[in-house]
């Protein structure tokens, strides 16, 4: 994990703004750890994620309203 | 180095895989000259003001008429009376704080116009007459800026970009009509709105231009019909024999139409 990225009492669209500004600032290859506490964002940002290019690795139930989304980035475009 | 604030206000340009943080950063941080307040400035001003480029350099010398406001939507009728860049200023102070709106209340001329530019990545031409125009376009081809261009009369519009080195308006017309040939707005009239599809299209450009994406309009003027919604595109190209930008040009400094032509000194931006 190079980054971690804690959005409890964060909803869509900022979930994924926030997960992609902060994939911006990283390293093609490195691991990003988003964790988001609502069911649509859990389902919306590994979604539009994907749509961007990166990889995402896994999304997780890891507490009653908890979901970890591990992302690793894609080369940046042009 | 974003705040809450600046997240939310462009989190619609953040998601555009085209733009993303980075696209919305190079707005911040460009700036564009937009040539005059009215009816094609308001909407220029207002969008571009609105997308988070970071500076814009208006200039305009004249103030709010009754009559500007069927369709320059910068100002307001309080603004009635006042300096066109004063209302300009202040509304795109309360539209967006992260734009600063530097007011240029001078007549553009040959001694002003290219020390303007240089301050610009580039130029928005809403002027309404030819003096003007011609001076921009000199200016432009002169200081290798970007123009994006645009005209308005009655129901009819245009709007087409010039990139350094690939013509100018005076590969189309390489010298203005004589004075009084050519109506303007204020004898032949326009239906407002037509600014904002214009100047629409033209900020459109100008943030294309700026972010680096898409096609250009260069190399093809948009001509639309508003009666008709007629629409077509003619292709342009730069003129080897071009006063200006040809290969042997014979204009090699900024020309003051309105002192040369005996055009009312009054000849106002709109």
């Amino acid at each position: 994990m190079d980054e971690e990225l804690d959005l409890h009492g964060e909803i869509c669209p900022y979930t994924f703004v926030k997960s992609k500004l902060a994939l911006e600032e990283m390293a093609t290859g490195q691991i990003l750890r988003v964790v988001v506490d609502n069911p649509s964002s859990a389902e919306n940002v590994p979604r539009s994620l994907r749509n961007e290019g990166h990889e995402v690795l896994g999304v997780s139930q890891i507490a009653q309203r908890e979901w970890a989304i591990i992302v690793k980035k894609a080369p940046d475009r042009r | 180095m974003w705040t809450e604030d600046q997240i939310r206000r462009y989190s619609r340009h953040i998601v555009l895989k085209e733009v993303g943080g980075r696209g919305q950063r190079k707005l911040l941080d460009s700036s564009v000259l937009i040539v005059g307040a009215g009816g094609l400035g308001s909407p220029v001003a207002l969008y571009l003001g609105a997308a988070g480029v970071g500076r814009i350099g208006i200039v305009d010398f004249d103030q709010v008429d009754l009559s500007n406001l069927q369709r320059q939507i910068l100002h307001t009728s309080c603004d009635v009376g006042r300096p066109k860049v004063e209302s300009a200023v202040e509304r795109l102070a309360m539209l967006n704080p992260d734009v600063k709106v530097i007011p240029h209340a001078e007549p553009l001329s040959s001694a002003n116009a290219l020390a303007l530019l240089s301050q610009y990545d580039l130029v928005v031409n809403g002027s309404d007459n030819f003096p003007t125009r011609y001076l921009v376009n000199d200016a432009c081809v002169f200081s290798n800026k970007p123009l994006v261009d645009g005209s308005i009369l009655r129901f009819e519009g245009h709007v087409t970009v010039f990139l350094p080195g690939r013509g100018c308006y005076r590969c189309l017309f390489p010298a203005p009509p004589p004075p009084g040939l050519m109506p303007n707005c204020q004898e032949a009239g326009v239906l407002g709105v037509l600014c904002g599809v214009i100047g629409s299209l033209q900020g459109l450009e100008a943030l294309k231009l700026l972010l680096g994406i898409g096609e250009p309009l260069a190399g093809r003027l948009l001509w639309i019909d508003g009666l008709s919604l007629e629409i077509r595109s003619l292709k342009v190209r730069r003129d080897p024999s071009c006063p200006v930008c040809g290969d042997r040009p014979t204009v090699t400094e900024l020309i003051d139409y309105e002192n040369f032509c005996g055009l009312p000194p009054e000849a106002p931006l709109s």
